[in-house]
């Protein structure tokens, strides 16, 4: 096997893009901190999210409200998916707002499936479409179960 | 058709021009370096990834994590000998509607040689804000890779089996310097993801043509609910699906004419433990194709990477 070191234009390049990906990788605001949870100033306006939800989403109900395993299978899909950003009691971090307050818990369970639906691509939170209908079913059902800003563990 | 191509002058890709492109063991290195220190000063998560390993569906990578990738291909080869090819792939989240990436490629040439084959810097925007009956995505690659460059992840033109017979000594001294555009088209539906890439390249060496490919995909987790306990064999953590690929001819001769195209069952292990496994047995459609091409590829998700990144260079502490 031949070990001719690498062109020198094709080391430039490397570096080139390298330096790129290293820039959105350490200066983008998608990286805010975890950590203890702030309110910020436009969290009025993530929370405003949920009013855009349409007539129609609103009303719709959750087809997993009595299944009694759908609060834990729901903790376990946020513990996966959704406590890095919100905090592993909902609470809110740094990146992402508390899903304790009155403006979610008083959302309906429709509301809160669109929005996860959706996401809020222009302030950092992702479409959830890819989780399948009665998995975000399950964890809506988990966010209505939490107390409103307390502490308490989450269900196993 | 093939086996003329094979027996004859070299093929279109070698028409253009030579030059030198050598190993890179040091970019190799480096890869494998960087894929080794990032659990270091990350923490993982569960990954829900797609089944694909060509086609893309419209979900880009969350904000601030990266995943990091490494994939394989062993390919059969007529008129030329088998290969195995691989490339790692950093895939980085860094909003929720930009995923750039970060491809170091490779192969092995049965009989022949190990080398390191080029590069790509490729980019994902997402078009629509929320979710809309199809979800476009808009994707752009700069690839800088050599001639020898075996990992067909995706197929254009009129890419050809009889492409990929030359001993690597030949083919690694044609360079290309390629910009593909692709655009994305997927929907999910009651667990069904359906997807549609075009795809659009133009080698920016020379006088070459833009050429045209296609990628097609559908796929389901075999359970839509998830256990109310975690579990490794739970049949929601397994996606299974298929994949069709395959080229278009380019500007001057635009159709299915010696052109080549796959179908490829693919499935995805989702573990608990936070890795990914796939595994894609491929089938070659038609003379001009490859007979057989087994994908397999594994991953792992790091969220909040670019916090950890951000505290090395002293930003602001939890």
């Amino acid at each position: 096997m031949t070990t001719t070191m690498i062109r020198p234009a094709t080391k430039a390049n490397l570096l080139l893009i390298a330096a790129a990906f290293a820039l959105a990788v350490a200066t983008l605001p998608a990286h805010a901190q975890g950590g203890t949870y702030v309110p910020k100033k436009n969290d009025g306006r993530v929370y405003a999210e949920l009013t855009k939800a349409p007539k129609k989403a609103i009303a719709r109900r959750n087809p997993m409200e009595k299944d009694p395993d759908a609060e834990a299978a729901g903790a376990n899909l946020f513990d996966q998916h959704c406590a890095e950003c919100h905090g592993e009691l909902a609470e809110g971090t740094r990146k992402g707002p508390s899903l304790r307050v009155d403006q979610v818990q008083q959302a309906t369970p429709g509301t809160l499936f669109w929005l996860l639906t959706n996401g809020v691509v222009r302030r950092g939170m992702p479409v959830w479409s890819k989780l399948p209908e009665p998995e975000r079913w399950q964890i809506v059902s988990y966010l209505k179960s939490l107390s409103p800003e307390t502490t308490e563990p989450k269900p196993q | 058709m093939k086996s003329a191509l094979s027996t004859q002058q070299p093929p279109a890709r070698s028409s253009r021009p030579r030059r030198r492109i050598g190993d890179a063991p040091p970019a190799i290195l480096t890869a494998f370096f960087l894929f080794l220190l990032t659990p270091a000063f990350v923490t993982p998560a569960r990954a829900q990834e797609s089944s694909y390993i060509v086609t893309y569906d419209h979900y880009l990578e969350e904000p601030g994590s990266l995943e990091v990738e490494y994939f394989s291909t062993f390919g059969t080869q007529r008129g030329g000998n088998d290969f195995h090819s691989f490339w790692a792939e950093f895939e980085y989240g860094a909003t929720a509607w930009w995923t750039t990436e970060l491809y170091f490629d490779g192969q092995t040439t049965f009989n022949d040689s190990t080398i390191f084959t080029g590069f790509r810097w490729e980019n994902r925007f997402r078009l629509l804000q929320r979710e809309h009956f199809i979800n476009p995505v808009l994707y752009v690659e700069y690839e800088q890779t050599s001639g020898a460059d075996k990992i067909l992840k995706e197929v254009e033109g009129h890419d050809v089996e009889a492409d990929y017979a030359d001993p690597n000594s030949i083919s690694r001294q044609e360079h290309d310097h390629e910009i593909e555009t692709k655009l994305l088209l997927s929907k999910t539906f009651q667990g069904w993801n359906i997807a549609e890439n075009t795809i659009a390249t133009k080698n920016v060496t020379g006088g070459n043509p833009w050429e045209f490919g296609y990628a097609l995909g559908t796929s389901r987790p075999l359970a839509l609910k998830a256990s109310a306990h975690r579990c490794n064999f739970c049949r929601e953590n397994f996606i299974a699906g298929i994949e069709m690929y395959g080229g278009l001819g380019d500007r001057h001769s635009f159709g299915l004419h010696e052109t080549s195209h796959y179908l490829a069952p693919v499935v995805a292990w989702n573990l608990p433990s936070d890795w990914t496994l796939r595994l894609s047995p491929g089938f070659g459609l038609n003379d001009n194709s490859h007979r057989f091409l087994l994908r397999w590829g594994v991953s792992r998700e790091f969220p909040n990477f670019g916090s950890a990144i951000a505290r090395l260079f002293g930003g602001r502490k939890q």
